[in-house]
């Protein structure tokens, strides 16, 4: 068990915190968004797979599913973790609008995902680190740690790393 | 809170809605392209976010996808999903000239938006006339990527508050050219009380 890395797999809608050398991964990110802070002075890091901007009402059984709750969820555990909030970063992908062809205010979800990330890390205080967002391309994404690396991948075999 | 909770007796009559719906959309795609067409039975269940995507496979497998928006008394979100060999298969079908790229092209971007709406008319026209009430449909819109991101569209409209969704779903296989494609309709959250209120209004009338 000398150089096991734990690996943690975030399904639609969910949210986890890495505390060891490892990934944080979630797949198929269309106009969700899926946002990472972590503490650049620890071993520290969280992600949230956010699906929409706003939360219906204050207590949401899955608060991960909105901007509003899951950046204050993911905030929370990360103190709780013992994260320094001068050392929060964050590093978020995602907000695409897959189908073009449709001129559907619902389709342009993804945009007011992004927009309800970036004005809740602002909120914060919480410094941007990287993002990679829009388009109409669907992205995998994981996160490192130790590296602190948030690589990307889409559907049509383009990598990139932020 | 809202949280969807469905009777036994209720999906029995989802199932059977989808099944006359995509029973009608089978023989629009055999008109289509002729020769036999193969359907599943159709599953009607309230399903969790991550199963919706691993019926295609897993949310990252490539597919391509028709997006058609229903409204009218219940409004909801259809997908056609078809592999990209399947799609291949169908553009030999239907175009003259054989696919080169990888990517798709325009013209065979819209054959494959237009079968969607073919199919998508003979299931939605199905079902208006099942149940007696008036839906309309968007104009197609197709894009091939990951079926995760494709959905995540309708999933946020259907899901609730327990990030589960009614999910009804057939597939279609053709025999001769081995095509094969997934119909999923996704009633909006609100769309689905409405719709299942109907259709436990006619199975208490009979």
């Amino acid at each position: 068990m000398v150089d096991e890395k734990e690996q943690i797999r975030i399904g639609i809608a969910e949210g986890a915190i890495l505390a060891t050398p490892g990934t944080l991964m979630t797949a198929g990110l269309g106009s969700c968004v899926g946002l990472v802070i972590y503490d650049d002075s620890r071993l520290l890091a969280g992600m949230v797979h956010i699906m929409l901007p706003e939360s219906p009402h204050g207590r949401p059984s899955h608060p991960q599913k909105y901007a509003d709750t899951g950046i204050a969820w993911l905030y929370e555990r990360l103190m709780e973790h013992g994260a320094s909030h001068a050392h929060l970063r964050a590093k978020y992908a995602g907000g695409s609008q897959m189908f073009q062809a449709l001129q559907m205010e619902a389709l342009r979800i993804g945009e007011r995902n992004v927009r309800a990330v970036t004005m809740h890390l602002e909120r914060l205080r919480i410094p941007v680190a990287g993002a990679d967002v829009g388009g109409n391309v669907g992205r995998t994404v994981w996160f490192e740690l130790p590296s602190r690396r948030y690589l990307i991948r889409t559907a049509r075999g383009d990598e990139r790393q932020i | 809170m809202r949280r969807l909770h469905v009777d036994p007796v209720t999906l029995d009559a989802l199932r059977e809605f989808g099944n006359i719906g995509a029973g009608h959309a089978a023989t629009a795609l055999s008109t289509l392209l002729s020769g036999r067409v193969k359907m599943s039975v159709t599953d009607a269940r309230l399903c969790p976010f991550s199963e919706i995507v691993d019926v295609v496979g897993g949310g990252e497998t490539i597919v391509a996808a028709v997006f058609i928006r229903i409204f009218g008394t219940i409004s909801g979100n259809m997908f056609v999903l078809m592999s990209l060999p399947s799609a291949d298969r169908l553009l030999e079908r239907l175009l003259p000239a054989p696919r080169k790229a990888q990517e798709y092209t325009e013209l065979e971007q819209s054959a494959i938006a237009e079968v969607g709406n073919i199919l998508s008319g003979a299931y939605v026209a199905a079902i208006s006339d099942l149940c007696g009430i008036s839906l309309n449909q968007s104009i197609p819109a197709v894009a091939i990527d990951m079926a995760a991101a494709l959905l995540d569209i309708g999933l946020m409209m259907s899901g609730d508050e327990e990030n589960q969704a009614i999910l009804i779903s057939t597939s279609l296989v053709h025999d001769g050219n081995n095509i094969d494609a997934y119909f999923f309709l996704l009633p909006d959250l609100d769309g689905t009380e409405v719709l299942l209120d109907i259709l436990r209004g006619k199975i208490r009338h009979g």
